[in-house]
């Protein structure tokens, strides 16, 4: 378990660095998902061994936005001279990027015809 | 009860106590999410932010102090981004048959998320500033305030926008479509992670485990568009 999370640290940190050096636009965590994808496709058995502490880490995936989240309440004020404009945009644009998003890909499997097996 | 305010004054200090109160405030929000058979309106992240907020108002903590505590739970956010290459992995034959929806919906939804926020907060009177800190709202928090930054917003408000973002997106994702009758759950998911990011991600792992590979895809790859697209939709307005 230590060596599958020091695993999961290890290409967040060198996803980190390559941040830092080359690509500023790509937070590390970001680059370190795509670095340790590439490396389970070259050993199949790393992802095998990681799965357990990986399902582990993302079954209370909802428990680490806690604490971002009570930072938020802290900053309403920030929010509050635009107060119902704002929520109502921000409730309107994400209703619709979802609902667009999940419409396109729907269709678009059923016209070419993918459905999930 | 000079006792008692000394213990506290003590605690209160340490980072032990509100890590507890962390992990409490979440097992609470989970327990009523789940006596309510995860209706979307109990959200557990919600009702844990909520009932932390109460607590440091009422014992008049700062954030900060806060956050020396909170900040192990914090922390995890990366690792765990990184392990979502793990599930992805495990379905690499199913997100490759569905390639091109996928990208075509990454499109669609990441350009629908900026440019609706644009639109209707502009319809809305929303000034100049906040219109550019809205911008990358979709996007995962880091992602987001880098590009909120580089088009001259405020990464501060912008974080506040985003995590509202998500938990719009986690509470309203299941009524919005079961009622537009989505049942193809890649759809669901994926389009959930563009539109929401990691917090809608959890809630689709919540709901289904097809759901939550793709999500965690769709809010890998909205991170990307939109760093790279934001700058170009901006300049539009």
């Amino acid at each position: 378990m230590i060596l599958h999370f020091a695993t999961l640290l290890i290409f967040q940190l060198i996803g980190e660095v390559l941040s830092r050096t080359f690509l500023p636009i790509l937070p590390g965590p970001v680059l370190g998902l795509a670095l340790i994808l590439i490396f389970f496709i070259g050993f199949p058995k790393a992802a095998a061994a990681i799965h357990p502490t990986a399902t582990g880490l993302l079954a209370h995936l909802s428990l680490l936005f806690v604490p971002a989240g009570v930072g938020v309440v802290g900053h309403l004020d920030l929010i509050s001279s635009a107060g119902p404009a704002l929520i109502a945009t921000l409730f309107g644009s994400t209703v619709l990027a979802i609902a667009v998003g999940a419409l396109t890909f729907e269709g678009l499997a059923k016209w070419m015809g993918q459905p999930d097996e | 009860m000079s006792d008692v305010s000394l213990l506290w004054s003590y605690l209160s200090e340490e980072p032990l106590i509100w890590l507890t109160a962390t992990l409490v405030a979440y097992l609470i929000g989970d327990a009523i999410s789940k006596a309510c058979n995860r209706n979307p309106l109990t959200n557990p992240v919600l009702i844990a932010v909520l009932l932390l907020a109460g607590v440091l108002y009422l014992t008049a903590t700062p954030y900060q102090r806060y956050f020396e505590g909170a900040q192990f739970v914090h922390f995890l956010l990366g690792p765990a981004t990184v392990a979502l290459a793990v599930p992805l992995y495990a379905n690499l034959v199913r997100v490759r048959k569905s390639l091109v929806p996928m990208m075509c919906a990454l499109f669609a939804g990441s350009i629908t998320a900026m440019g609706s926020a644009l639109g209707i907060g502009w319809m809305l009177g929303l000034d100049r500033a906040m219109l550019l800190a809205l911008a990358p709202k979709s996007a995962t928090a880091p992602v987001a305030m880098g590009v909120s930054q580089s088009i001259g917003g405020s990464p501060t408000l912008t974080a506040v926008l985003v995590i509202l973002t998500g938990i719009i997106g986690a509470i309203t994702v299941t009524p919005l479509l079961n009622a537009l009758r989505v049942k193809d759950w890649r759809a669901r998911g994926f389009a959930v992670g563009v539109a929401a990011h990691g917090l809608g991600t959890a809630r689709a792992f919540q709901v289904n485990e097809t759901a939550g590979i793709f999500s965690g895809i769709g809010m890998g790859l909205n991170a990307i568009l939109t760093a790279l697209l934001a700058p170009l939709i901006v300049s539009l307005i």
